[in-house]
């Protein structure tokens, strides 16, 4: 047997005793990625196959967890491809404009760059006030760092370029405060936001949500694994409720496919049918 | 049966202007999918895949999430993604970091397309001022694949093709007219 194959043997193995002590399931992510991480891991600890990682799962609790830790990509950043922040408000917000409060959902936050940004948005487009923020991702880690709201000062050049071309109304200053190399976002973005732990493969649906986004999280997983995760989105939208994916990221081919409609092809913002 | 059943290619600085050259000489019944990972600036390439697309006997599209490698397409890994092989034989895009200053990143694709084409895979690496490329025509190498070079002498900027042969003993060194040549005939049908 090739050397290639029975490491993807062991890869088996290893995801499954992760799955089954801990609950984590990698089992249904997109295989050569997760194997690149898994490597990656594993070569900056002494053990020299993938196997040996498994008893050590097992038996250390925090080994398993800086593992686990490290197979969730945390990469992100504010105002993330400007243009489709452009189209939300164009085309998503006037809508959500007409509800007497609208309940949002960011899965997959990761740091939560993603979440002060379409804070500012709401502010600038009068809804923040009406709106319950949830905000979920299954990295603690992640998530501490989201709630905190603090991000390296020389991050913000460039997010003050993408905000502006993003349709930002005001100065991206308005919006954090320098302090040493962090900026500190404003309290009044965080004030109706709730992180919280969720798991996309593992946890259930969120009840009537308007606005579900879930960027850059769907390329990690596999066409079985999306298929249930787009259900879970289906189910906890309302009737008109909006879902937007990442940039190559899309419903087309998917299960759910007949439940939206297109808004948006290119920027990905689809809208739930009202049937 | 084939010998081969895929190619995987990559550029880095100077390497528009190879891709002018090359691409255009493959036929639009090209027996292998080609895939191309070029560093370029986050916002650069849909004019480069629609230059291509007219250029080229060959389709030319920028790579989809999940979308099944065909013969005759060449596939242009999008700007800002990794872009991987999956053991189906479909590819993946992600964001995970930057691998030698570079995402997309020639190490990420061609070490993903060893893996699960082993001696199938043609890997080209030519012009370019980084060593991106260098671990993955290893791997490639390794899995008992085909490892092509772009003569240094001859490449815009040679420093990427002379890590690459730093790193692995390399099948082929050519300039770029030869590598045109070789790969339509290491596509050929075996007899
Ligand atoms: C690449 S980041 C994307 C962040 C942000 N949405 C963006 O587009 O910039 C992917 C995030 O998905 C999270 N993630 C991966 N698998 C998950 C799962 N099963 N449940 C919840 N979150 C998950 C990771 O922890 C990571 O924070």
């Amino acid at each position: 047997m090739h050397a290639a194959d029975l490491e993807t043997i062991e890869i088996d193995l290893f995801l499954n005793a992760l799955y089954q002590r801990y609950g984590y399931d990698f089992r249904q992510y997109a295989q050569a990625s997760i194997r690149r991480r898994i490597k990656h891991f594993q070569a900056r600890t002494h053990y020299k196959r993938i196997s040996d990682l498994i008893p050590a799962v097992l038996y250390d609790e925090a080994f398993a967890h800086s593992a686990i830790h490290d197979f969730s990509i945390m990469v992100t950043e504010m105002f993330r491809d400007p243009t489709f922040y452009n189209a939300v408000r164009e085309k998503a917000l006037p809508y959500l404009k007409t509800f007497p409060f609208i309940k949002i959902w960011h899965a997959g936050c990761a740091t939560g760059e993603e979440v002060y940004s379409l804070a500012i948005v709401l502010q600038e487009e009068g809804l923040y006030d009406r709106a319950t923020i949830f905000a979920t991702d299954f990295n603690d880690s992640a998530l501490q760092t989201a709630r905190e709201g603090i991000y390296a000062l020389k991050e913000i050049r460039q997010y003050t370029k993408n905000y502006q071309q993003a349709g930002g109304t005001r100065s991206f200053a308005d919006y954090y405060h320098a302090q040493y190399e962090s900026a500190i976002m404003e309290q009044s973005l965080k004030k109706n936001v709730t992180f919280a732990n969720h798991n996309l493969v593992t946890d259930g649906v969120f009840s009537e949500v308007h606005l579900i986004f879930c960027r850059n999280v769907l390329i990690y997983f596999d066409k079985t694994l999306q298929n249930r995760v787009l259900n879970l989105f289906a189910d906890s939208l309302s009737y008109g409720g909006f879902l937007c994916l990442g940039s190559k990221e899309t419903l087309r081919f998917s299960d759910v496919q007949e439940r939206f409609k297109v808004i948006d092809d290119h920027e990905k913002i689809y809208q739930k049918c009202t049937t | 049966m084939r010998r081969y059943q895929l190619v995987v290619m990559g550029v880095s600085a100077g390497g528009t202007t190879a891709l002018k050259i090359l691409l255009p000489s493959f036929p639009a019944d090209y027996p292998l999918p080609i895939i191309v990972v070029q560093h370029l600036h986050p916002t650069q390439t849909n004019f480069l895949v629609t230059h291509f697309n007219a250029q080229c006997a060959l389709t030319v599209k920028e790579a989809d999430e999940k979308e099944p490698l065909l013969p005759g397409i060449l596939y242009f890994a999008p700007p800002n993604y990794h872009l991987l092989i999956e053991p189906d034989r479909t590819l993946s895009l992600s964001i995970d970091e930057k691998v030698n200053y570079s995402r997309p990143s020639i190490d990420v694709l061609f070490e993903s397309a060893a893996i699960v084409y082993k001696t199938g895979v043609i890997g080209v690496v030519m012009t370019g001022a980084n060593n991106d490329g260098a671990a993955g025509l290893r791997a490639i190498k390794e899995y008992g694949g085909l490892a092509v070079v772009q003569d240094p002498a001859t490449a815009e900027v040679p420093y990427m093709p002379q890590a690459a042969m730093a790193a692995t003993s390399v099948d082929h060194v050519l300039p770029l007219a030869d590598i045109g040549a070789l790969l339509r005939e290491k596509a050929q049908l075996l007899l």
